[in-house]
This record gives structure tokens, C-alpha cells and sequence, in this order.
């Protein structure tokens, strides 16, 4: 069952020149996989990321993410609809500096307003013990180590049950030791809880491990 | 539903506020220095405007009806070559009495006027008071003394003496305090007038009284209006004003115009009369508004700058915030919020502020000297003013907020997150 699918997405940039920085990207992700797009620095993918994720929508194409055609939208509609089905880890950990781990957690699913407070807190906790940081909980978030930050921004992004987690280089401010941590958490959530996965990088041994890889070059998949 | 998200966004306001608590207190401080100056402002101005307004209008009349010997004339070239071009040069008034004619038959006209609360003659006359070998210049009022009283109230002004002394005592006068006090004299004392055509006459004070306004306090007599027309050497018919109180004051202008053209002599309502006293109170409002809105737009900027630099420090935040889940509209409130925050916390503290300083400023002694009787500001303590100074103080934080608060909600946050 597919997650996302794109149709012949092109994305020009017009400054300083007009060039073409997506060819033509037609891609399907199904559901549980973990997929990890990588190509030399330059070629696109971050601008990728940033179309499938809804923020940019200034691009030809289509985008469809769970069942539901996106382009053309509205940007509210936008803004809840990454709310309630896509995750987002990036580089930095962007934790809220002023709030708890535990509240930058429940922030998100504060904000989709399902729940009520307190069955929000119990799931945040929940997702805090599953990237093992629940010790962690009422601290102020930037009192954590650069690794527990970045488990805490995944628990953060899993907090809505999204569809699909995009992560922009999530392993790219880490130790050897945290890259690994992470990436067996990635791996435990996509074959455990058939979560759906996607995963810029340029860590070529992190890419090897993954279920799938999808090479960029030059604004193109070419593999 | 839509409460709970709204929680949120006000949580998160909070925390910003919070979190820079110096930062905070400083624009805070602004609107409530803002109010504070306005509610102290315009509690003395209008409490002073309105303690002059009530003492000028409770001492004038609503309509002062006079012989304007000064009022233009038609020259005698004209009247007798009418239609003719002429032209005369520095034409001077006739020597001419300024009795107003039929005045006791027009006065029982005026007064079958449903709109009428009372009418009063009066006969003045400018007076020397003999003082020893000097002469003190001043006026008196020949007056019928209730009529008078049913117009300003002239009982509840005696200091001493009552005003039926006067009708009791032919040759007598209730004189002004502060001119009995230049001349020195008191009650029971006899003092010699003389008028400007050189009759003098010997009256007994019988009451002095108060005004509480210097040009009245300092130059006035009251006597019966028979002794002024004996000093004057005129007939019983000789009266020079008319004096008017209406039911309704704002009528006067209107009403006045109906009597001068009615009678053909001079009528003057009370705005004409007390412009410049009028010009003041809006001069005086004018300056409150201006100093009081001056400085509500500094804390404006105030907030308007550290708003900025939040947001400013806070592009990440935001960034991620709308990559979550939060529309343009959920970023602006939260910078809305925090802006009203300091806007209603910095004008109730404004508010109490202002209060204690009316209560200060009231309590302080001041001399009002010879012009008005005051021995402490008049403060007015209006809640209307409070009412205006919080709707002033939310209005100018939402207005400095808004600028910041929309440009937040444009963020991109592509353009935040890649630069990274
Ligand atoms: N806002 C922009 N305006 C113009 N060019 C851009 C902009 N953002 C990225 N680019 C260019 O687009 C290309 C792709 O960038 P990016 O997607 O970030 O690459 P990657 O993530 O694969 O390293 C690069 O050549 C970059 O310089
Ligand atoms: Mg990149």
C-alpha cells in the first residue's frame, strides 16, 4: 500500500538564475518502508524533501501523501495536514529551548487538539520510554546531550502517528554511537510499528542498511 | 475545541514572555508610565475645567441682555442721503445712556417663557471706594437681591452678614472679600463711593460674600437697585442689564438671538461671553490628549522593537512551529497575545498608578491666589477616564503588535530550516 506517490515533479529556482533543480521526479513509498534518498551535495534532495513535506508549493507535479492529493492546496489546509500525518527530524533537533522535553513532545498533538491533556501526556511519555529518554521528561530540553535532543525531536515527530517521518540529514550532527542509536530506533519503528520512513543523508553506511535507496544526481532519480 | 488550541497558543505566549521577564517588565512599564501620565493628566485638567466651568457658569448669566453703545450705527450722512456712496471715518458713539429701554416690561415678557428659570435686573456702575486718600476702582451691581439669589445662589456665598440685611437697610452693601479685605474693612463698617460724574455717598457694608472668582471677589458691590439709581442721580426705569437663567443653557445662543432681534438691544448668551474661558478647557484637553498619546506611541515602539527582536530570536522556533502543524494565523496570535499581554498588565498598572498620583496631586495644598478660591487641586476621578486609558493602552500594544505578529506569520520556514 502506498504512502506517498509524486507525479513528474519539476521545481525551478530563479535566483540568482533560473535553473532546474527537480527533473521530472515521479517516486512511490509504501507503507513500513524505510527509504533513504542520497546523492552527492547539491543535487536536490533537501528541495525534495521540502516539496513532499507540503511547505514548498511552488512546484509542477502532483504530490499525493496518504490517499489525499495535496498540490494546489491551501496553506492552512497544509498546516493541518502535516499536523495530523507527517513527521519531521531534522539536522538540528529544534526542541523548543523554553519548554520541557515532555512539552515539546505533547506540542504537536496539543496543537491537533484529538486528545485530552492528560491522555496526551500519558502517550508522550509512552514515545519518551520508547526512544529511551522518559528519564528525561521534565527537564528543560536544552539541558539534554545533541543525541538525546535528537531522540527527543523523534518522539516528537511520532507523537501524531503520522503517515510517513521525513528526516533531513537526522544523523548529521552525531557521534558515531548516536548514529547508530538512531538508526536502530528508524529500524525498530519501521519493522515493529510499520512506520514509514523517509531519510536524507549522505552517511553511505547509514543508506546501505536501509530497506531502500533512492540516488539523486543532478535534480534526477537515476537509481 | 477551539478553546483548547487557543490554550495553547497562549501557553506558548506565556512562556515567551516569561522567559525574558527583564524584557517583558520594560515594555510593560512603557504603556503603564503611558496611562499613568494620563489618567494623572486628565484627572487635574478636567477637574480644573470643571471646578472653573462651574463656578464661571453658576456666576453668569445664561443670557446677558445690555445697551451696546458701541454697536455700529448708521452715520448721519447716511441717514440722510440713503443710497448715496459716503463713507465716515472713525465714527465715535453718541454720549448716550446705556439704559436698556422698557427694561421691567420686556423682563415680564421673558419671564411668561416656559424656558425661562428666572430673570433679574441689575444696574452696574463703575465706582471709586474712598480709602483713606486713596481710591480703590471698582464696580456696583444695584440688583433686586432675590431675584439675584434665585439666579446664582447668592445666599450660599455670604461669608457674613445674610442678604436680607439688605433689603432692611436702604443705604447698605454686601461687598466682595477680597475688596473688603484691600480696603480693610468689615461688616458694620461705613465706607464713601463716588461715581464717575463726581457724586459721592456714604453706604453701610451689611455682608460681604464670595464668589471664588478674582475678577468678581476683588471689584464687586452688591446694593439695592433704588441706591444705585439715587448715587446715579436716575429714575426708577433706569436699568442698564438684564439677566437670564434658563432651564436648559444650551438653548441660550438660539434663544439670544430671538431676544435681540425681539427687543433691538444687545443679547449675549453665555459661549460668547466666556470664550476664552472656552478656548482654554479645549486648549487644556487638547495638551492632556497630546502628552498622554505621545506617550503611548513611544510605548508603542517600546513594544513594537522588542516584538521584533523576539521574533528575530525566535525564527527557528517559528519555523519548526509551522513545519508541526501551526498556520500563519496560530504564529500571529501568538505574538498578538503576548503584545496584549503587555498591553493589559502595563494599563491596569497605568490605571493604579494614576490613581495614586490623582490622590497625591488632590491632597497637595495650592494656592489659587486672587483669580479662583482654592486651597487644593480639583481632581476628577471619572471612571469613564479609566475606562478610556485601558482601551487606549490595548489599542496602542495591538497596534505596535501587529506589525511584528503578521510579519512572524509570513515566515518561511524552508528558507529558516535550510539555512541552517
Ligand atoms: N532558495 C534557493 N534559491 C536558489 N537556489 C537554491 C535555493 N536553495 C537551494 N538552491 C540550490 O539548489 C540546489 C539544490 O540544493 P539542495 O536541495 O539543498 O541540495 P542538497 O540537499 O542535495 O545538498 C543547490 O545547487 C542549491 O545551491
Ligand atoms: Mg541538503
Amino acid at each position: 500500500m502506498e504512502v506517498l506517490a509524486t507525479r513528474n515533479i519539476s521545481k525551478y529556482f530563479y535566483e540568482p538564475e533560473k535553473f532546474q533543480v527537480l527533473k521530472d521526479i515521479t517516486l512511490t513509498i509504501n507503507r513500513g518502508e524505510f527509504l533513504s534518498l542520497v546523492g552527492k551535495s547539491g543535487c536536490g534532495k533537501s528541495t525534495l524533501m521540502y516539496v513532499l513535506s507540503t511547505m514548498d508549493t511552488d512546484y509542477e507535479g502532483e504530490l499525493e501523501i496518504a490517499g489525499q492529493k495535496l498540490t494546489g492546496k491551501n496553506q492552512d489546509t497544509l498546516s493541518a495536514f502535516r499536523n495530523e500525518h507527517i513527521g519531521f527530524v531534522f539536522q538540528f533537533h529544534y526542541l523548543l529551548p523554553e519548554f520541557t522535553v515532555l512539552q515539546n513532545v505533547m506540542i504537536p498533538a496539543m496543537k491537533r487538539n484529538q486528545f485530552s491533556h492528560e491522555e496526551i501526556e500519558y502517550k508522550a511519555m509512552e514515545r519518551l520510554k520508547t526512544l529511551g529518554v522518559e528519564q528525561h521528561a521534565h527537564k528543560p530540553s536544552n539541558k539534554l546531550s545533541g543525541g538525546q535532543q535528537q531522540r527527543v525531536a523523534i518522539a516528537r515527530a511520532l507523537i501524531n502517528d503520522p503517515d510517513i517521518i521525513m528526516c533531513d540529514e537526522p544523523t548529521g550532527n552525531l557521534d558515531s554511537y548516536n548514529t547508530h542509536l538512531v538508526f536502530d530506533i528508524f529500524k525498530q519503528l519501521t519493522h515493529e510499528y510499520k512506520q514509514t520512513i523517509i531519510a536524507v543523508t549522505h552517511d553511505d553506511e547509514f543508506a546501505s542498511k536501509t530497506d531502500r535507496i533512492v540516488q539523486m544526481s543532478d535534480g534526477r532519480i537515476v537509481q | 475545541m477551539l478553546g483548547s488550541r487557543f490554550k495553547l497558543t497562549l501557553e506558548i505566549a506565556k512562556v515567551h514572555l516569561l522567559s525574558k521577564p527583564k524584557q517583558t517588565i520594560i515594555a510593560m512599564l512603557g504603556v503603564t508610565f503611558g496611562i499613568a501620565m494620563f489618567i494623572a493628566l486628565v484627572g487635574l485638567m478636567t477637574g480644573l475645567n470643571d471646578f472653573t466651568e462651574e463656578i464661571t457658569m453658576t456666576s453668569s448669566p445664561d443670557i446677558h441682555i445690555y445697551k451696546d453703545v458701541t454697536s455700529p450705527r448708521k452715520t448721519i450722512l447716511q441717514q440722510t442721503n440713503p443710497g448715496s456712496l459716503s463713507w465716515v471715518h472713525h465714527q465715535k458713539p453718541k454720549n448716550e445712556l446705556t439704559k436698556v429701554r422698557n427694561a421691567y416690561r420686556i423682563m415680564e415678557l421673558i419671564r411668561k417663557n416656559e424656558m425661562v428659570r428666572g430673570v433679574a435686573p441689575a444696574l452696574s456702575s463703575q465706582v471709586f471706594y474712598n480709602y483713606g486718600p486713596a481710591q480703590l476702582n471698582g464696580s456696583i451691581l444695584g440688583v433686586d437681591i432675590l431675584e439675584e439669589d434665585k439666579l446664582f445662589g447668592l445666599k450660599s456665598k455670604m461669608k457674613e452678614g445674610r442678604i436680607e440685611e439688605l433689603l432692611a437697610t436702604r443705604e447698605g452693601i454686601i461687598m466682595g472679600q477680597g475688596l473688603a479685605k484691600k480696603l480693610d474693612v468689615k461688616k458694620g463698617n461705613r465706607i464713601v463711593i463716588t461715581t464717575p460724574e463726581g457724586h459721592t455717598m456714604t453706604l453701610k457694608i451689611v455682608g460681604i460674600f464670595q464668589m471664588g472668582i478674582g475678577v468678581v471677589d476683588n471689584v464687586r458691590c452688591y446694593a439695592n437697585i433704588g441706591t444705585v439709581q439715587t448715587i446715579l442721580q436716575q429714575d426708577p426705569s433706569y436699568v442698564t442689564d438684564i439677566n437670564i437663567k434658563l432651564n436648559d443653557r444650551h438653548l441660550a445662543k438660539k434663544y439670544a438671538a430671538e431676544l435681540e432681534a425681539k427687543y433691538n438691544t444687545k443679547a449675549e448668551d453665555w459661549e460668547t461671553a466666556n470664550a476664552t474661558f472656552l478656548t482654554g478647557v479645549i486648549i487644556r484637553n487638547i495638551i492632556t490628549y497630546a502628552v498622554s498619546v505621545t506617550l503611548l506611541i513611544v510605548a508603542g515602539f517600546g513594544i513594537y522593537n522588542i516584538l521584533n527582536m523576539t521574533i528575530y530570536n525566535k525564527m527557528k522556533d517559528i519555523a519548526i512551529l509551522k513545519a508541526m502543524g501551526f498556520a500563519g494565523g496560530d504564529v500571529r496570535s501568538i505574538f498578538m497575545i503576548q503584545s496584549l499581554i503587555i498591553g493589559l498588565i502595563g494599563a491596569v498598572a497605568g490605571l493604579a498608578i494614576g490613581y495614586i498620583l490623582s490622590v497625591l496631586i488632590s491632597k497637595a495644598p495650592f494656592n489659587g491666589g486672587d483669580i479662583i478660591s482654592l486651597d487644593h487641586f480639583p481632581v476628577n476621578f471619572d471612571p469613564k477616564f479609566y475606562m478610556i486609558g485601558v482601551v487606549f493602552g490595548v489599542i496602542t500594544t495591538a497596534v505596535a503588535g501587529y506589525m511584528p505578529s503578521r510579519k512572524a506569520s509570513g515566515i518561511d520556514p524552508i528558507e529558516i530550516l535550510r539555512g541552517q
